[in-house]
């Protein structure tokens, strides 16, 4: 049996007295490149922040690499790539450069050394997302779609082993989200790295991945792309759909 | 003017302060808590009236009262966690609130001083603390630069890159606390925060990086400051008013001449 690098055992989750992740459960395993899907509200950015302990659970075990959550701190084995990632100031001043670099010097006790080295990771990232010669440009002035390479890049930076990414084609352009595609067939074929990628785009994504999870009503449910690669509208509310791991 | 020992202190004093104002400003501005400073130094101002009313040195309670507010903003921040700017209005609030209080209860006719900066009365003692400081402030910052400007930029992201982001910004608010209570001095409480803001909006028209634009956050502070004083001490104005309109005519040309530009 494959690595289980997520797993979570009958986990709930409320927002005060609003629950909105119901008794779920769920593994995904080494080379899994995994879509999560569901309806706007149906907690696929929980879900997510959960996965990689941003928020805590209210019951019930989330493991990352086999360990509980509350003390994973193997920052580097994960890159997470938020809902709001791009939703900072494009007037805040920062080049592409530092903004790939912080991941590489946020673990070090005083200010990044090893400098070289370093110069040298960041050209390769940029150079796998189709981004070098823009190391030195504010990176609020790129398009949507290049701030997010940028932010794959960064989350590549320290070789992680799963990237979690949180509706990362929402305002980007159709090419650019077919290069973007090609990256992270690259990512999960060549490198061997892990994709979990929450998008509401269902059919594409369903052509992409290897596995997909929807959520609705606070559950989360498999479905099986080996009999049908076609997902409708109707799975979104829970129809026609094979519970995951039941629990009784 | 030089020739006056008290000028020459306030003008090592300014400078210093002209350096950790912008440089503790930008981090603010950037993770827009810029009112924080405004906050702490209406508390920092009731701590200098205790410690007038105790015969204390009014920097000391002062610094003491901001480090004590800043812990309490921590605090109310986690109570009201969707409601983040109000443990700012509660603070202050007790900030002002004890200020009258306390300048009712006793001799603290120097309080206007603290009101408005005023160059006069620096002694040695205090030059030193605010020297010692200072440096230290700046020094913290620079260690601390990458993982601050990663808090800054996205607090999600360098929470799971491995910054302790939790300790870092209640230690990043003790230095606000500190940047305030020091800067009183020649600034003056209801000015703080505009030397904490108005370079570092001059500062983002023009900068390209992060590091450019600490750079020119700190040199638009210094500017402003040194012509500030030498304004005030010709014109004979409060220093802390002409140090903050230096600063927004600096801000203004700037806006001005890069809009020219396009
Ligand atoms: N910080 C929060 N506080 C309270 N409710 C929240 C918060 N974040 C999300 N919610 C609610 O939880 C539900 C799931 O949100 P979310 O995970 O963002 O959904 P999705 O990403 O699928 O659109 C929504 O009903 C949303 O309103
Ligand atoms: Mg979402």
């Amino acid at each position: 049996m494959k690595e289980k690098i997520v797993n979570i055992k009958n986990m709930s989750f409320s927002y005060g007295s609003n629950k909105v992740l119901d008794d779920v459960s769920l593994s995904i395993e080494k080379g899994d490149f995994v879509g999560i899907i569901g309806a706007n509200g149906s907690a696929k950015s929980t879900l997510l922040k959960l996965m990689v302990g941003l928020l805590k659970a209210d019951s019930g075990t989330v493991e990352l690499f086999g360990k509980p959550i509350e003390s994973f701190n193997e920052f580097k084995r994960i890159g997470y790539l938020s809902q709001t990632a791009r939703e900072f100031n494009n007037m805040f001043p920062a080049t592409v450069e530092e903004v790939i670099a912080a991941n590489l010097y946020a673990n070090e006790v005083l200010r990044g050394r090893f400098r070289r080295k370093n110069h040298k990771r960041i050209d390769e990232v940029l150079k796998t997302v189709e981004m070098d010669g823009f190391k030195k440009r504010k990176i609020g002035n790129l398009s949507g779609g290049q701030k997010q390479r940028v932010f794959i890049a960064r989350a590549l930076v320290n070789n992680p082993e799963i990237l979690f990414m949180d509706e990362p084609l929402v305002g980007v352009d159709l090419e650019s989200q077919n290069k973007f595609y090609n990256l992270l067939d690259k990512l999960n074929r060549e490198y061997n790295i892990t994709l979990v990628m929450v998008s509401h785009d269902i059919g594409v994504i369903s052509q992409k991945v290897n596995r997909v999870f929807c959520l609705a009503n606070g559950k989360v449910y498999e479905h099986d792309l080996k009999i049908n690669r076609n997902i409708s509208l109707d799975i979104m509310y829970g129809e026609n759909m094979n519970m995951l791991y039941h629990q009784h | 003017m030089f020739y006056y020992d008290f000028m020459r202190r306030s003008f090592i004093m300014g400078i210093i302060i002209a350096m950790i104002a912008p440089t503790v400003g930008y981090f603010l501005v950037l993770r827009r808590q810029s009112v924080i400073g405004d906050t702490l130094s209406h508390v920092a101002l009731s701590g200098a009236a205790f410690g007038m009313i105790t015969n204390t040195y009014p920097v000391y309670t002062a610094i003491i009262f901001a480090i004590i507010a800043a812990f309490g903003i921590e605090g109310l921040r986690r109570k009201y966690e969707n409601y983040a700017e109000l443990s700012l209005s509660i603070v202050l609030s007790a900030g002002v609130g004890l200020a009258s209080v306390l300048l009712s209860l006793g001799n603290t006719q120097g309080i206007l001083s603290y009101l408005f900066g005023s160059l006069s009365l620096v002694n040695t003692d205090e030059i030193i603390l605010v020297i010692g400081l200072g440096v230290v402030i700046l020094i913290t910052v620079f260690i601390l630069y990458k993982k601050l400007f990663y808090m800054a930029f996205d607090e999600e992201s360098a929470y799971l890159a491995g910054v302790p982001v939790k300790s870092l910004n209640l230690f990043f608010s003790v230095l606000v606390a500190v940047t305030v209570a020091i800067s009183m001095r020649i600034v003056g409480v209801l000015l703080i925060s505009s030397l904490m803001v108005l370079p570092v909006a001059a500062s983002l028209i023009i900068a390209n990086s992060f590091k450019s634009g600490l750079m020119y956050s700190i040199l638009f502070g210094v500017i402003s400051v040194v012509i500030g004083l030498i304004a005030s001490y010709y014109l004979d104005l409060a220093s802390g008013g002409a140090i903050v309109l230096t600063a927004l005519i600096l801000l203004i040309v700037t806006i001005i001449i890069h809009s020219k530009k396009k």
